[in-house]
């Protein structure tokens, strides 16, 4: 048995390391690490808080939304189950507040109508040239994937223990850190002009300037309206936007475990049973090759 | 392999389908009489889960392609669809990609299962060189399928990887060009990749029915090493090994469905959700985990062509361990030494996978030029040393000797359990 010991340490480190590969491998630069925050979506059993997720789409709206776009949003998923829970009027009130531009018509002609439901999400800027003509340079990012684009390095140990912890929302964490992360920069930092010192982005010298702060957007449900709970409540939509499916996967997910472990444990027991004779030879004389 | 029972057909109908295709005697001769060793331990489930795997990436993988545009255009948002928009397409995409890492784990335990208990010896050889062919085939099989969401880490694996070919000399560059089908990778490389990857996956099944037919012929190895001899050292296919696969597959999917549920993207790369983007390259690239120790074999060498030769040979030495390793015992559990060289290896792999995934600088450069170095010496001068000065433990009788007397140490023997008459 020491044998098969060994055997599953190599593999276990083995595991261990090859994977710890993938993640320590990035964000090198030396760029502060996001604290994890508290989500509603982290865990087997967490979903979305569509109260949240209400209060990130109108950060969205008011503020990200004047240069980010969310090309891969349809105002139809504001009113997805697992989503932010607007009623499908909702939905297309929003839709109407946009302009979206449609066409050709019967002239031959590009129009612009107030958008339906069906519709996408608009985007601020033509192209992106046209959006890095108008911010000195900067293109700001599609938000549509953002939130599972972007991950910080937790070292090795943090590698090790996230399958455990199921930790997914490194994402969201480092979107809220980077809303909080605007500081004066240290000494000696030489900052490019029309930059902005972030300490949680790498490299540190950001072209988006801070983008909230406290009191900007009005809340009304009574959450507090600071730069950190923004910080979160958009972190969250974007994660939402980024993976609308995670609450219809979670849901799945415990079904299937359930089915799988308890298959897994008849499966034990009926190979325990059809074994028996194997282990126990009543008679050794007795050939078992007949099944 | 022979006297095992036969099919005998019952009904008029099977005895008439008998003499003209007898596909039931098959089934009944390669899966329900096929005798298996007795005293085979869980690493042997493996070959059924890879099996379960290949039929998991087909099945989600044909759906997938119902959905999925090869076009440098479309292809990034397309597999958006897939996870918006496509019922239960989340759960295709997720179960595909967590599948390919999991096709992986288990095909690394099943080679490394068959190093530790030297199932590539005589008569095994033509078994384990199909085995490294469905490796090589799976190999580039995964490149091409994680190069098709054409996000960022897509573009430049397959730019990175489709350049290694110009370290050939003279033609290298002409065979890039060949295989871009055009200056750079764009969407010719894209579509052929495209049909490439849906290519494989059949080649691959077509080489398992080789490898299977290979492993009947041959009969399969054990823990111990010894072939089987008479019936008391084995058990018939069907229920015996059935069962149990079927409960290994079991807990392999309790891990798999943990991943695909949980953490869907802990073994990915989160710049793969970037958009691909020509003229961006991302701060480091990287290959999908798996294949991270041929990285780092890769960039330990400083010249180029080395380094592929190197990366290409880490991989064929596979084929040649039949003739590499002289020692006629097959297990590692008798034989110490060798025991404790491939558990370096294994060690070595690992580490290298590490070094893979770093930015080679430093320490790491040296590190993986060691590693690199024990890799190709147990290869080349451990495996062939070994057979000449290793002494090995003595070998049990018999797979049932060596089942009877099981804890007592390797080759000891002692009296039999009570009540057991051997």
């Amino acid at each position: 048995m020491t044998s098969h010991r060994s055997i599953v340490t190599a593999f276990v480190l083995a595991a261990a390391f090859s994977g710890a590969a993938s993640l320590s491998a990035y964000a090198q630069e030396a760029a502060a690490n996001p604290t994890p925050q508290q989500w509603s979506f982290s865990g087997p059993f967490g979903l979305y808080d569509p109260q949240q997720l209400q209060r990130g789409f109108k950060i969205y709206r008011e503020v990200c939304s004047t240069c980010h776009s969310l090309k891969l949003l349809s105002f139809r998923n504001l009113a997805d189950p697992g989503g932010p829970h607007f009623t499908e009027a909702q939905a297309a009130a929003i839709a109407a507040t946009f302009q979206v531009t449609d066409g050709p018509n019967d002239q031959g002609q590009m129009f612009q109508r107030p958008g339906k439901i069906s519709d996408y999400f608009p985007s601020p800027f033509a192209n992106d040239q046209a959006a890095r003509a108008a911010l000195g340079g900067g293109l700001p990012p599609d938000m549509s994937t953002l939130a599972k684009a972007r991950e910080y390095n937790e070292g090795f140990a943090g590698f090790l223990i996230d399958p455990f912890t199921m930790y997914q929302e490194q994402g969201p964490d480092y979107i809220h850190a980077i809303i909080n992360g605007y500081t004066n920069p240290p000494a000696g930092f030489a900052l490019p002009p029309a930059t902005y010192y972030n300490k949680y982005f790498p490299g540190g010298a950001i072209k988006m300037p801070p983008p909230l702060h406290d009191g900007q957007v009005k809340y009304t449900d009574g959450t507090p309206e600071t730069l950190d709970q923004y910080g979160r409540d958009v972190a969250a939509f974007l994660m939402w936007a980024s993976e609308p499916k995670l609450d219809e996967r979670k849901q799945l997910g415990f079904q299937v475990m359930i089915f799988l472990i308890v298959f897994t444990g008849l499966l034990y027991f009926t190979k325990k049973r059809v074994w028996h004779d194997v282990h126990h030879p009543a008679d050794p004389q007795q050939p078992r090759t007949a099944a | 392999m022979s006297g095992h029972p036969t099919y005998q057909p019952q009904s008029p109908f099977m005895k008439w389908m008998e003499r003209r295709l007898p596909i039931a005697s098959l089934v009944y001769s390669s899966f329900i009489a096929y005798p298996t060793p007795r005293n085979l331990n869980y690493w042997w489930t493996f070959g059924g889960i890879l099996t379960f795997m290949l039929a998991v990436q087909m099945v989600t993988g044909i759906v997938l392609a119902m959905h999925y545009t090869p076009n440098v255009n479309l292809a990034f948002n397309s597999v958006e669809g897939i996870m918006r928009d496509v019922n239960y397409g989340w759960l295709l995409r997720y179960v595909h990609a967590t599948g390919a890492s999991f096709f992986f784990v288990a095909v690394y335990i099943h080679i490394a299962r068959g190093m530790y208990y030297g199932s590539y010896k005589e008569p095994r050889e033509v078994l384990w060189i199909l085995g490294v062919i469905l490796f090589l085939l799976m190999v580039a099989t995964g490149f091409m399928g994680y190069v098709l969401p054409w996000g960022q880490m897509s573009f430049w694996a397959a730019t990175v990887i489709t350049n290694l070919f110009s370290a050939i000399p003279a033609v290298g560059h002409g065979i890039v060009t060949w295989l871009w089908g055009g200056f750079a990778v764009g969407n010719p490389t894209l579509n052929r990749f495209y049909s490439l990857h849906y290519l494989l996956p059949f080649v691959i099944a077509g080489v398992v029915v080789l490898h299977i037919w290979a492993l009947h012929m041959v009969g399969q190895n054990n823990p111990t090493g010894v072939e089987p001899k008479d019936e008391k050292d084995t058990v018939a296919f069907t229920p015996y090994a059935t069962v149990k696969d079927a409960f290994f597959v079991g807990v392999f999917c309790i891990v798999f469905a943990y991943f695909i549920f949980y953490i869907p993207n802990y073994l990915g790369h989160s710049d793969n959700y970037i958009p691909a983007n020509p003229s961006q390259t991302p701060t480091h690239i990287v290959p999908e985990w798996y294949y991270l120790p041929f990285y780092a074999i890769l960039r330990a060498i400083p010249s180029k062509l080395l380094g592929v030769t190197a990366l290409a040979a880490s991989i064929i030495v596979l084929a040649f361990m039949p003739w590499l390793d002289t020692s006629a015992v097959r297990s590692a559990n008798y034989r110490p030494l060798y025991r404790q060289f491939l558990l370096i290896f294994f060690a070595a792999v690992i580490g290298l996978g590490y070094l893979g995934s770093q930015e080679p600088v430093g320490g790491y450069v040296l590190a993986a030029r060691l590693l690199t170095a024990y890799y190709f010496a147990f290869f080349f001068i451990i495996l062939p040393l070994l057979g000449l000065v290793e002494r090995t433990k003595p070998l049990p009788k018999s797979i049932s000797e060596a089942v009877l007397t099981k804890g007592l140490p390797a080759g000891a023997s002692g009296p039999p359990p009570k009540g057991a008459k051997v």
